[in-house]
């Protein structure tokens, strides 16, 4: 008896089960009408009070809530309750990024149909969280002026998996001599054709763009949700 | 928290999902399996290094012990428009047509994270 290698084929998506839940949880979404937008970015790049921003002005005329992953702690959920939104923490431990069962998980109890938009802050990581798909309808990338223009070309991965990238702290421009320029040039080289939105969540500069933008994509996608429903019935 | 485990827990995840899959396949075929073979697009967001690393460790206490990872790398191509084909970037900063240059977000190959096949080890039953 003796033992030869031989090969079969098997081609099997490693993220497969991810991304089957993800499917699911952007079928559940559009069903119950709500929008989804997920953050990604580097540690300190004014995630959180960009969110606590955008839940505050948001709620004033809409149904809004948010899912926050941490490493650790629980305090950006606690900074985001300020907002009065509803917000869960997602712990992750040691994992550096959000996967679609973690966001089922954290959404039980929780009847989408009375949302209109969900918020999905990630991890703070430029890394691992661009090969998860979380079912969100916009996947947006923050860059700060503080962290340098030259971010998307170090990450061009998760640049490349975003949809659109957003400037934050504009404020502080100035101060760190931020070459607005060579930053949008630098989003196109790895993305071409990306949106960029320049905005400060302190001052509030460029905030009423971008939530017009959020507004805007919320009633397309509903139109479009309510075109394919009403093709579908006969 | 910022250790290299944290650093390297989604390519050690992502080692134990192919693991699983390996050890699912071959208790159903009833093989052993020696090696694995992976498909890595450049813009899966994984590191092949650190995927090998994690794989070796990942690997100890199961029934994969000793396999080896096999990974193929995929480079980034995309659809150019004005050469009506797919093409090589001209590199992952920089992602327009390697020939004629103009700019393409139309990703068709690059973001792969695939098990293409298993290498397994099968006992020749034929006498000898």
């Amino acid at each position: 008896m003796g033992s030869q290698p031989r090969l079969i084929e098997v081609r099997k998506n490693i993220l497969k089960q991810n991304d089957l839940i993800a499917r699911r949880l952007r079928q559940q979404f559009r069903a119950a009408g709500v929008f989804v937008v997920s953050l990604v970015s580097s540690p300190g790049s004014g995630k959180t009070m960009f969110l606590e921003k955008t839940l505050t002005r948001l709620r004033q005329n809409y149904r809004v809530a948010a899912l926050v992953g941490d490493l650790a702690t629980e305090n950006d959920a606690v900074r985001l309750t300020r907002s009065q939104a509803p917000v869960k923490q997602i712990t992750t431990g040691t994992l550096c990024h959000l996967e679609a069962a973690m966001v089922q998980n954290a959404l039980e109890g929780w009847d989408l149909n009375q949302l209109d938009f969900l918020f999905i802050e990630n991890v703070g990581n430029l890394v691992c969280p661009s090969s998860y798909d979380l079912g969100e309808n916009l996947r947006l990338v923050l860059l700060s002026v503080t962290e340098g223009e030259d971010k998307p070309l170090k990450y061009p991965t998760i640049f490349n998996s975003a949809d659109v990238a957003v400037v934050t702290k504009m404020d502080l421009a100035s101060a760190v001599e931020f070459d607005g320029q060579a930053a949008y040039a630098n989003v196109q080289a790895v993305r071409p054709g990306m949106q960029v939105l320049k905005l400060s969540a302190r001052s509030g500069e460029g905030m009423d763009d971008y939530l017009d933008f959020l507004k805007k994509h919320l009633n397309e996608s509903r139109v479009a949700s309510n075109l394919s429903t009403a093709n579908a019935t006969p | 928290m910022n250790g290299p485990l944290t650093r390297n827990m989604h390519e050690l995840s992502i080692a134990m999902s192919i693991i699983e899959l390996a050890q699912e396949e071959s208790e159903r075929r009833g093989v052993q399996v020696s090696a694995v073979h992976l498909k890595l697009g450049t813009l899966s967001g994984v590191v092949k290094e650190a995927l090998l690393g994690s794989f070796e460790i990942a690997c100890e206490d199961t029934s994969l012990k000793g396999a080896r990872l096999v990974i193929e790398e995929l480079p980034v191509l995309i659809f150019c428009t004005a050469c009506g084909a797919q093409r090589p970037i001209s590199s992952i900063q920089l992602f327009c047509c390697v020939d004629c240059g103009t700019p393409s977000d139309d990703v068709v190959q690059g973001k792969e994270l695939e098990v293409v096949a298993l290498e397994i080890e099968e006992w020749d039953r034929s006498p000898v």
